[in-house]
């Protein structure tokens, strides 16, 4: 069982496993929006003072916070107790294109040498971590949700919103990669 | 108590995230080249049951386990917003390679440095929340 369950698992697996973690949360008591944590760190930390943005009752949203927890638990578990010792099966034509910017693959989950502590001292490393955590935040806030929100709780809920944050999502993504990617790297 | 469930339901999230290896910087990048069905399955199948879950759950009046029925509010209508805060969320996601539950999974995962990235993040939570007034909606 716990071999089975070590290997990577087929989208079609890890596809509705998603659906069940939303099923679980809105049975819960909740619902599905990763990034709404961000801005209840924010509140906690007191900008609420400064920014009416942040003033409300995040206490209401510890549960959220607590989920979140629990994914860092997640993460923890799977690397240590249900890791699977080959390597990522990724496309052959990505790695060629990565290739071609600099970026080796090494099997893992991400680059190391733009994903360890040290990278941040390099210009790329720095964008990576910082302008990406920063705009991921920035951007999330401004649509009202990130792809757990939009792409998975609206779109299931069939609201044109987040179909359109959805196809922003995939201009900025298509940008980077393809535009901003070869500048960068 | 409570609060428990969302522990629990958290940790297999975290589980999923990472067995799925949606949190892995190379899955995007294979994503926006189109060049795997991995993520556009997952994304795929989970909305696949998504939808079907949600009509069933307003049309059962599906009740949580507080007893309260499950209300599903529309989202405010606009372009502006979504589409614009929509494309800086996907520059950031392709170039971090993470959304934000990923972020914290990846924590887990032993990647440490992603407490920059999560810390980064909710600056520019913050920071929107200074423009918001200014900022097209």
């Amino acid at each position: 069982m716990i071999e089975f369950i070590s290997q990577a698992w087929p989208w079609y697996v890890s596809g509705p496993m998603i659906a069940l973690v939303m099923f679980l949360l809105l049975w819960a008591g909740g619902n599905f929006g990763v990034s709404g944590n961000l801005r209840t760190i924010c509140a906690m930390g007191g900008a609420g003072k400064h920014v009416s943005f942040f003033n409300y009752h995040w206490k209401g949203q510890l549960w959220n916070l607590v989920f979140i927890i629990g994914a860092i638990g997640g993460g923890f578990i799977a690397s240590n107790f249900l890791s699977d010792p080959a390597e990522l099966q990724i496309s052959q034509a990505t790695v060629q294109d990565l290739a071609g910017l600099g970026i080796t693959f090494n099997g893992g989950l991400a680059p190391e040498h733009l994903f360890s502590w040290q990278s941040l001292t390099s210009l790329p490393g720095f964008l990576v971590l910082v302008l990406g955590g920063f705009l991921v935040g920035f951007g999330a806030r401004w649509a009202g949700g990130c792809t757990s929100g939009h792409a998975i709780s609206g779109l299931s809920n069939l609201q044109i919103p987040s179909l359109i944050a959805v196809v922003g999502f995939f201009i900025g993504g298509l940008l980077m990669t393809h535009v901003l990617f070869p500048i960068i790297f | 108590m409570k609060l428990l469930k969302y522990l629990l339901i958290g940790v297999l999230f975290g589980i999923v995230m990472t067995k799925s290896e949606a949190i892995s910087w190379y899955r995007m990048q294979e994503m926006f080249r189109f060049q795997s069905i991995h993520m556009y399955g997952i994304i795929g199948s989970a909305l696949a049951i998504g939808v079907l879950m949600i009509q069933w759950m307003k049309r059962s009046q599906f009740r949580n386990v507080e007893g309260d029925v499950v209300v599903f509010n529309d989202k405010k209508r606009s372009i502006a917003r979504y589409l614009f805060g929509g494309t800086i969320f996907g520059l950031g996601w392709a170039l971090s390679g993470a959304c934000p539950g990923p972020m914290f999974t990846l924590l887990g995962n032993g990647f440490s440095v992603f407490i920059v990235v999560i810390f980064s993040a909710v600056v520019g939570t913050l920071v929107y929340g200074m423009l918001r007034n200014v900022l097209p909606h």
